[in-house]
């Protein structure tokens, strides 16, 4: 190591404690410091993890793979777990989950994630369309209980579908980063063999660990998989362990149905550990009488959707929310939706189902909602 | 000033109001859907320049020859902060784009009054009540006479001096609004019990920001410390007096009406439209003079979309203006100096007892009114 690391290192800290004192904090209220850092360089954050978008990568036609150099906020994940992404489109900051898929011992400090693209999703087409090398997006500290338990389980079965291999391909390269000596089963479905994301770095896995049973099934015929069509009890016929494996799925609604129930029919349903990717279902934006719950989560209440504003509907729950004007001018109701859909009584506009702001007193729900109230 | 004109609102029908209101909000609509990048670009530009101006500012002030350059950039920080960014964000402008720095439930503005206050006083009671006596408390802040309807006191013979004053202090008196200090003082209805528990977080913050600008940052100067404090108060000052100027030119020039308490009794949307654009004027100027007033040259306009990014107001007007024409409502506007001289005129005047509330009190008169009726001071 040369003489100038500490040295810098030195600087970096000292910079660091200067900028998170009080005076500090003095001198820049009511913003704070990083609202001027980050005038100067757009990733710096005293508290906030961003990063750089430093690559991106088409492994199929309709997926987009970003590599991110976050910024020293970043904590790193376990294997398994999600961040939430958040990217500006056309001026509006959107946020969705994804999972890291790198390994945790990855030395070169980035974050892998892989979105599939759908037809109609608005962050994953921006993702592959629109996004550029360069650009600094906002991300979450990793998040979520699906993740490699510390004590490595001895013997490990991992199963995806489609874009839900992200999850456990963290975890595959972790342990065989790990030098993991215990036996490993991997099934994995998609619908086709060009369609499938990290079919080559599977495959060089597989190559190099004897330890690593690599079984891939295809929708399509001819493929050239080991399985044949979708997830079934016969595949497991190739794993006759597979009830002592801890085993880890992520993958489509249907799949994860078929081996959900599977696992509870052999008793075994504690050794299997999820991960749902889907969002709350879309509700037909003309549904106009009222369906689904009202979710208060910080006041752990429930409610059924009565179809009024959310304003009143957390009155009627007992909640306070703060509020003036109750038609929409003076935003003092303004509320964080963690997900769900709602329409605003004014212009009947639906909103999108991920996190956003809200004026409670002129939205009603449109399905479930669930609201940081 | 006129006594009570058969004006504009009460001769208005039913339909009249609702074909206005529809109008407005097809205006509305249309802005919003419409919103995107460049509204964030816009806004993220101007916050860059703030940030410049003011790290600048500071910096040049604790160099003697760049000092006067460092209380007109601060000055001009300040000014940004307050107005195009400030006054315009915690309205919920930029609340679409998600951005908890941008967002109206989150930020804090350079000024003395907190946010939490101002969203109360300012966007609730002002832009819901707007010139609607007893309601909206920015009518004379408690502390002028700017209503014939208001009744006369003989603290009012100090109208003139106490706007100057208000000026001066502009930024302490808005921060004390939500006080209503009058209450306590004049008319003993409130405890000093109670002012008291409600001025904590209202100090709370007076003494980060006196602080700040009068004792971290002259102490950072070391020997320039006095250059420094006489600047920052110069800085203060010159916000104050500008931005208590442009809001004093959006409301009380003398052709704006006042409204008696019964007309928000069941007040539809395009009576509450048309309530907004009786008691608002413009003024004119070219894009800085907008920019500096945080848009609210285009007060008409702010009062009718308060939640609309405010650089849009100037795109807005020629339609707003054309729905007035052709419902034959008034649209008040004319230069800065204009509306100016029209304002004082009226705080001069209303420093004497005059008008019906000379005898009448307000209440009682209040109560007469049977129809929504608007009146022109
Ligand atoms: C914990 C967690 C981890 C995740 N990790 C990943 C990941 O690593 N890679 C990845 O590609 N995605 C992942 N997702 C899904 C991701 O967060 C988004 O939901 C997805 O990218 C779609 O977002 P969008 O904005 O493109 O679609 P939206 O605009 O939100 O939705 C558009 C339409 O697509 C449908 N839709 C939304 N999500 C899905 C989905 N997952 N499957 C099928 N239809 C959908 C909606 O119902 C809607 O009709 C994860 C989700 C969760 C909850
Ligand atoms: S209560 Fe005023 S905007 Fe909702």
């Amino acid at each position: 190591m040369s003489a100038t690391t500490p040295r810098t290192h030195r600087f970096a800290n000292g910079l660091r404690r200067a900028l998170t004192s009080r005076l500090a904090a003095a001198l820049t209220y009511p913003h704070g410091v990083d609202r001027y850092l980050e005038q100067f360089a757009p990733t710096a954050s005293l508290t906030e993890v961003r990063a750089e978008v430093v690559a991106i990568r088409h492994q199929t036609d309709d997926s987009v793979t970003l590599s991110l150099r976050p910024n020293g906020n970043w904590q790193g994940f376990r294997a398994g777990q999600y961040v939430r992404l958040t990217v500006e489109i056309d001026g509006v900051r959107r946020t969705r989950c994804y999972s890291p898929a790198n390994s945790v011992h990855a030395t070169d400090g980035l974050i892998e994630l892989t979105a599939k693209t759908h037809a109609g999703g608005f962050v994953s087409k921006f993702l592959k369309q629109r996004l550029t090398v360069g650009t600094t997006v906002g991300l979450s500290q990793a998040e979520g209980r699906f993740a490699l338990p510390d004590a490595r389980p001895a013997r490990v079965l991992l199963i995806s579908g489609g874009s839900g291999i992200t999850p456990v391909m963290a975890m595959l390269r972790t342990l065989t980063d790990e030098g993991f000596a215990g036996p490993i089963s991997f099934l994995h479905y998609s619908n086709a063999a060009k369609d499938q994301i990290y079919a080559a770095e599977l495959a060089g896995i597989a190559a190099m660990f004897p330890n690593l049973q690599l079984l891939r099934g295809y929708a399509e015929p001819n493929q050239g998989g080991e399985l044949e069509g979708l997830f079934c009890r016969a595949h497991l016929n190739a794993v006759p362990d597979f009830a002592d494996a801890e085993a880890f799925l992520c993958g489509p609604p249907g799949m994860m149905k078929a081996v959900q129930k599977l696992w509870a029919d052999e008793g075994i349903g504690e050794r299997l550990h999820l991960e749902h990717f889907s969002a709350a279902p879309a509700v037909l934006a003309d549904s106009a009488n009222a369906e689904g719950d009202v979710r208060f989560i910080r006041s752990e209440r429930l409610a059924q959707n009565s179809g009024a504003t959310l304003l009143d509907q957390a009155e009627a729950a007992g909640l306070k929310p703060e509020s003036g004007c109750r038609m929409g001018i003076c935003h003092a109701c303004t509320c964080r939706k963690a997900s769900g859909r709602v329409r605003d009584i004014r212009t009947g506009e639906i909103s999108d189902a991920g996190e956003a702001d809200i004026q409670i007193c002129i939205s009603v729900p449109v399905g479930t909602v669930t609201l940081d109230l | 000033m006129t006594a009570i004109q058969n004006n504009t609102f009460s001769s208005l029908t039913p339909a009249q109001f609702a074909a206005i209101g529809a109008d407005l909000d097809a205006i509305r609509n249309r802005v919003r859907t419409d919103l995107g990048q460049r509204d964030a670009d816009y806004i993220h530009n101007i916050v860059k320049r703030q940030r410049q101006f003011e790290v600048a500012g500071r910096v040049m002030m604790m160099i003697p020859p760049t000092w006067p350059l460092g209380v007109a950039a601060l000055s001009v920080s300040k000014i940004l902060d307050n107005m195009e960014i400030g006054h315009n964000v915690m309205h919920g402008q930029y609340d679409w784009m998600g951005e908890p720095a941008l967002n109206s439930k989150h930020f804090e503005w350079d000024s003395a009054d907190t946010s939490k206050n101002w969203k109360i006083t300012h966007n609730y009671e002002h832009h819901t009540f707007t010139n609607v006596l007893n309601k909206d408390h920015d009518i004379g802040y408690g502390l002028l006479r700017m209503s014939e309807d208001q009744k006369w006191e003989p603290r009012f013979l100090a109208n003139i001096p106490l706007t100057v004053l208000l000026h001066t202090f502009f930024q302490h008196f808005v921060a004390v609004q939500n006080l209503k200090l009058e209450e306590v003082l004049v008319y003993k209805t409130k405890s000093t019990a109670q002012l008291k528990e409600e001025f904590k977080p209202v100090w709370a913050k007076l003494k980060k920001q006196l602080k700040k600008d009068y004792v971290y940052f002259p102490a950072l100067a070391g020997p320039l410390a006095p250059l420094v404090l006489v600047g920052n108060a110069a800085a203060n000052l010159a916000r104050n007096v500008w931005a208590c100027a442009v809001i004093f030119n959006g409301h009380f020039p003398e052709d704006v009406e006042q409204f008696p308490e019964s007309v928000v009794e069941n007040e539809t949307r395009g009576q509450w439209y048309v309530r907004q654009l009786l008691g608002s004027a413009n003024f004119s100027g070219g894009r800085l003079m907008h920019i500096m007033s945080g848009n609210l040259s285009f007060q008409i306009e702010h009062h009718l979309f308060p939640d609309l990014p405010a650089h849009r107001y100037a795109e807005i007007a020629p339609e707003v203006r054309a729905i007035c024409e052709k419902h034959g409502l008034p649209y008040k506007t004319g230069s800065f100096l204009r509306q100016s001289i029209s304002t004082w005129k009226r705080i001069a005047k209303l420093s004497l007892p005059s008008g019906r509330s000379g005898k009448v009190s307000q209440r009682a008169a209040n109560e007469e009114a049977l129809a929504p009726l608007a009146m022109a001071a």
